[in-house]
């Protein structure tokens, strides 16, 4: 585990490049910079100015190189590398409020924009007119989309969204690609089709994440839960209650594996084998003990007089974070087996964690 | 034909509970598992829910401190989640008598069920 501190703002989002050397981060603000690792240290190279609003979205295509961010002022852009400089293209979301995340699907021929329209934008690139259009999936959605994942087979998009669902439509676009067989979620797949729709699951949807196979759906809602929809066994739906506060970000390390994590300001990994058996691991961050040191005489009435109490300064967490974690993000290994993953928090942050099975 | 369930169903947990008067302390832990049993959280009778909440804090006063602990213990999870929503129900209108109770249970609640069932309490849509 290595904690890196990007400042004290806290950072919305984040994505990786291919190779990992280079980290695109957004300071809650209007702006992306792009870090590059050299050795110990992260150098700022670009910034990617171009929002007039906070972004709420970052994501990195690793083979194609290009870059989408979104943010509040219901725009997204489409950045490509060109001579050394980041070049932004406008796509066309047509939303009418702010849009809330954004995801490249698993071949980059498009991606899914949720935002706060209740639709999901999902934008592909034409290349007669040389634009970015988009369709809308408005279908059941009652509020914000407020998280997006891709099933690896580019066509089925999971999101959940504020109005306490979790669903599952396919964003299948005839124009770019061909017709999807059959899966364990549904068989007829045309665009903006439901084929999964969870109600009520209890709280504010906060992230959701299919397993590497697409065959089973994890979420994360503000009620401290989390649940797996499995496909293959009838799209049954396990849930676990957690006494921790709730979670804002999962993630898949395994099939079987998920690592979640949220305004605990650490990591839990979680096991889903089979309907009915969502457990509970254990905690991956382990507190190292703070060393007691032995306090001389002065100190102990110093303290007792500066702030009338003997014991330790207990400001801080026992926690790499300091404060909530908003983002995972995979960094090492592949969807099927997860080596290391990263978290980015509101305390500026970003921690790289190891991933043992 | 819900409602006359649910004031039946109130009327039997009476039956159980009304004679616990000390010392006949026996079946406690029993009355709060029938306490506990169908919450009135589907419907909107606002005088059901108020009866539910009355004999639920009617056992809950009843307990020793000493006994709390044991009783939370003998709870299962969505039981626990159950007990914590009835006792911020309780926090809304505090009067001499139940804070001192309630607090006791609160302490007990929390500690099984964490920061987590207070969270459940606070985003449940249908609440007791």
């Amino acid at each position: 585990m290595s904690l890196y501190s990007f400042g004290l703002e806290p950072l919305s989002c984040h994505a990786w490049n291919k190779d990992k050397t280079q980290i695109a981060v957004s300071p809650n603000s209007n702006a992306v910079d792009i870090y590059q690792k050299k050795g110990k240290e992260w150098n700022r190279i670009h910034v990617l100015m171009e929002h007039s609003g906070r972004i709420t979205g970052i994501d990195w295509a690793p083979e194609s190189n290009r870059i989408v961010t979104c943010a509040s002022d219901r725009n997204a852009y489409v950045w490509t590398l060109k001579d050394g400089v980041w070049k932004p293209t406008l796509v066309l979301v047509r939303i009418n409020r702010a849009a809330t995340c954004v995801k490249w699907s698993p071949l980059e021929n498009k991606f899914a924009l949720g935002s706060g329209a209740r639709l999901i934008s999902v934008c592909y690139f034409e290349k007669e007119n040389d634009w970015w259009l988009s369709k809308h999936i408005k279908k059941a959605i009652r509020s914000t989309v407020l998280t997006l994942d891709w099933h690896p087979n580019n066509i089925l998009l999971a999101a959940g969204s504020a109005d306490l669902h979790c669903r599952v439509f396919s964003a299948y676009i005839k124009d770019i690609e061909e017709k999807p067989g059959p899966t364990p979620w549904g068989a007829k797949m045309p665009f903006g089709e439901v084929l999964l729709e969870h109600k009520d699951c209890g709280g504010w949807v906060h992230d959701v994440s299919f397993s590497p196979s697409g065959d089973s759906l994890a979420w994360v809602s503000h009620n401290s839960s989390i649940s797996v929809a499995d496909a293959n066994q009838g799209k049954e739906v396990t849930h676990l209650t957690t006494d921790h506060l709730p979670l804002m970000s999962v993630l898949h390390v395994n099939e079987t594996e998920i690592v979640a994590a949220g305004h605990d300001c650490c990591p839990y990994q979680y096991s889903y084998k089979s309907p009915g058996s969502l457990e509970f691991v254990k905690k991956l961050d382990i507190p190292k003990q703070s060393s007691k040191i032995s306090m001389s005489a002065m100190q102990h009435f110093q303290n007792l007089d500066k702030r009338a109490t003997t014991e330790d300064d207990d400001s801080e967490l026992g926690t790499l974070h300091q404060n909530s974690i908003t983002q995972l993000r995979l960094v090492e290994g592949d969807r099927g087996n997860v080596e290391k993953f990263s978290s980015v928090g509101l305390d500026g942050a970003m921690v790289l964690w190891d991933f043992k099975q | 034909m819900r409602l006359a369930h649910r004031v039946k169903l109130i009327i039997e947990i009476s039956a159980t509970v009304l004679p616990l008067t000390p010392p006949g302390t026996g079946n406690l832990m029993d009355a709060l598992q029938a306490v506990l049993k169908n919450p009135p959280i589907n419907t909107k009778n606002q005088n059901v829910k108020e009866r539910a909440e009355a004999l639920v804090l009617k056992v809950l006063s009843s307990f020793k401190s000493s006994d709390i602990e044991k009783a939370v213990q003998s709870l299962d999870k969505n039981d626990v989640d159950l007990l914590m929503k009835y006792i911020y129900k309780g926090f809304e209108r505090p009067s001499d008598n139940n804070s001192a109770f309630l607090l006791q249970w609160h302490e007990k609640a929390l500690s099984a069920g964490g920061v987590g069932s207070i969270v459940r309490v606070l985003t449940a849509r249908k609440t007791v």
